[in-house]
């Protein structure tokens, strides 16, 4: 598919269907039918096997962030051993600049469950968590809805469609905590503990909730694995960017016309999505800088974006990711020195204090920021927020610390001389 | 004041055990319940909370005291948490946050005289699109703050008259 396809994409996760959200609308519109087919067509799925197989073939690359296809890490699960092994449905969404899953819950809840009851078919999963993040409470009370109707129809519980297959699903609302979207982290709320993240390995697929063999997928995710039964791996394969292939929900927020949650294609150029699909920049001004995918992702300069697609491999050449596909597009008004500052604030304020270089670390990142911002700061004060950030990347259980390091190092790097105006002028005198 | 469960609050935490295979999964659920009969899960109810569950105090503790939607004190009737974080940053966030100080006499993290109010400053609460907003004690979201929908917000919560979810659509693109 070529860049200028996307035009004439028609949304399947969010598609323009009133009351999608209601099981009996979804039904009509095909709903469960990709479930159905999975447990009960053995021609054409034999074994569990061929389901993994065809959502690995599709290439669904994590939605959560870290960009890892679906079905390789549902192969990861050991074989089943007749004793529990879980799914654990990751909707806790904080990432700053990431609001797209909450549109799933709202608009299509079904088609997430059912992706993940194929999940849950294809790795012998006996009960399905959906951890969902506890500000969400309109959003967990709409999945709760959701479930329950499903419960009702005998798509969730005992031998589902006539077949052996049996599972639960359970809604598990969080309390506060950014942390908690860390897998291992979500892991130790789930089990009713503070969210600290656990050492890997042993992974989740060995050892994950309660020691059982587990896997934990995003929600978008999820909800993509429906339409990959559905339609085909070659169709998803054959939407948007050949390596990073399938349809993105591109949430985009900040100084545009038109922030929102999009369903397009991946690999729709970053300024297609600002100037067409977002509405241009507010007030006409101009483009400073993009973060294209959370806050976390590296910040690009409005000068590195042309030819740009929001796509991993796109965005690798200019030194970002494209993370959750949560775009905050910034005007030349923005002062980059306070927008840092506010990041590292963030992090400082979500770092769960277990490792050292990332408890101690954010806090130097946020009080160093913060002395640049008010005008107190060197030029040398620069040199050490960059030296801070190598000592922090790396070196910790998760991956909070380099998620903190990130935007320091690249904000710096990408807008040096907004920094040093900042500084004082002088030499430091040592008296 | 001694804290107590009602006969439904009971029910609903014994209802939530059957979810998992142990007992502390349900510490979340269950300070959830508790923190919506009482308002907060002060010391005293983490314990009613730990006693309830089987579980020690230390558990409980720890617990409410990782999670920030916990209240570990008395707060407001109302809790206005204004997130300032990055996109709310952005479209004005903190403009609302220091209207709302100075309309309500107070700082941030702070609580009315009257004791209706509490004004906090809160990190991303995924409604980046909608900024600047706030959430109203752990639940309804307002989204598009202005000076002007400020007002009439704090007008009609001191009226107890809570506003209701508002549903943002799905921007179309072929309206365009």
């Amino acid at each position: 598919m070529s860049t200028e396809n996307w035009k004439t994409y028609e949304p399947v996760l969010i598609p323009d269907i009133k009351n999608l959200h209601t099981i009996e609308v979804y039904e009509k519109n095909g709903g469960y039918n990709a479930l159905k087919s999975v447990l009960t067509d053995k021609k054409k799925w034999p074994d569990q096997k061929s389901v993994i197989n065809e959502v690995k073939e599709a290439n669904i690359r994590g939605r959560g962030g870290a960009g890892f296809n679906a079905g390789l890490k549902w192969s990861f699960m050991p074989p089943a051993d007749g004793g529990p092994r879980y799914l654990a449905c990751n909707g806790d969404e904080s990432e700053p600049g990431t609001f797209k899953d909450r549109k799933i819950f709202e608009y299509n809840p079904h088609a997430f469950i059912e992706g993940a009851l194929i999940a849950a078919y294809a790795m012998e999963i006996t009960t399905i968590y959906v951890y969902i993040r506890g500000e969400y409470r309109a959003y967990i009370q709409m999945m709760e809805k959701a479930i329950e109707d499903a419960y009702r129809k005998g798509f969730i519980g005992k031998k589902i469609f006539g077949s052996p297959f049996s599972v639960d699903f359970y809604v598990h609302s969080g309390a506060g905590a950014y942390i908690c979207g860390e897998e291992t982290s979500m892991l130790e709320s789930l089990e009713g503990k503070r969210g600290y993240p656990r050492v890997k390995p042993p992974f989740p697929a060995q050892k994950g909730l309660w020691g059982r063999p587990t896997t934990i997928n995003n929600i978008e995710t999820l909800a993509h694995v429906t339409s990959v039964i559905n339609r085909g791996a070659e169709w998803f394969k054959n939407v948007g960017a050949a390596t990073h292939p399938g349809p993105i929900l591109y949430g985009i927020s900040g100084h545009v016309n038109k922030p929102g949650v999009y369903e397009l294609p991946s690999g729709v150029p970053v300024l297609d999505l600002i100037h067409d699909v977002a509405g241009g920049m507010r007030n006409g001004k101009k483009l400073k800088a993009v973060i294209p995918g959370g806050s976390s992702t590296p910040v690009l300069r409005a000068d590195q974006l042309d030819g740009i697609t929001m796509d991993a491999d796109s965005l690798r050449t200019v030194g970002s990711m494209l993370g959750t596909a949560g775009m905050v597009v910034m005007d030349e008004d923005t002062d980059m020195v306070d927008v840092l500052w506010r990041i590292a604030h963030f992090y400082h304020h979500e770092s769960c204090g277990q490792c050292t270089p990332c408890r101690e670390g954010t806090g130097w990142l946020e009080k160093i920021l913060l002395k640049i911002k008010n005008g107190q700061g060197e030029i040398r004060d620069l040199d050490l927020l960059l030296d801070l950030t190598t000592q922090m990347e790396g070196r910790t259980i998760c991956a909070l610390a380099d998620a903190a390091a990130w935007p320091v190092r690249f904000t710096i790097n990408r807008f040096r001389d907004e920094f040093e105006a900042r500084c004082k002028k002088s030499v430091h005198a040592l008296v | 004041m001694d804290y107590k469960f009602t006969k439904e609050d009971l029910q609903e935490i014994e209802n939530l055990k059957s979810r998992y295979p142990e007992i502390k999964p349900v510490t979340l659920p269950a300070l959830w319940i508790a923190q919506r009969r009482f308002g907060h899960v002060e010391p005293e109810v983490q314990k009613l909370v730990a006693d309830t569950l089987g579980l020690p105090e230390a558990h409980v503790h720890g617990v409410a005291s990782f999670y920030t939607q916990y209240y570990k004190e008395k707060k407001g009737k109302y809790v206005l948490d204004v997130c300032t974080c990055l996109s709310c940053q952005l479209c004005g966030g903190y403009d609302i946050l220091h209207y709302l100080e100075e309309k309500l006499g107070i700082k941030k993290g702070e609580t009315t005289k009257d004791g209706v109010f509490t004004l906090n400053e809160v990190e991303c609460l995924g409604a980046c699109g909608y900024a600047p907003m706030l959430q109203i004690t752990n639940d309804t979201y307002v989204n598009h703050l202005t000076k002007e929908k400020v007002d009439t917000l704090i007008e009609s919560l001191k009226e107890d008259k809570v506003p209701e979810y508002e549903k943002i659509e799905m921007p179309l693109r072929k309206n365009n």
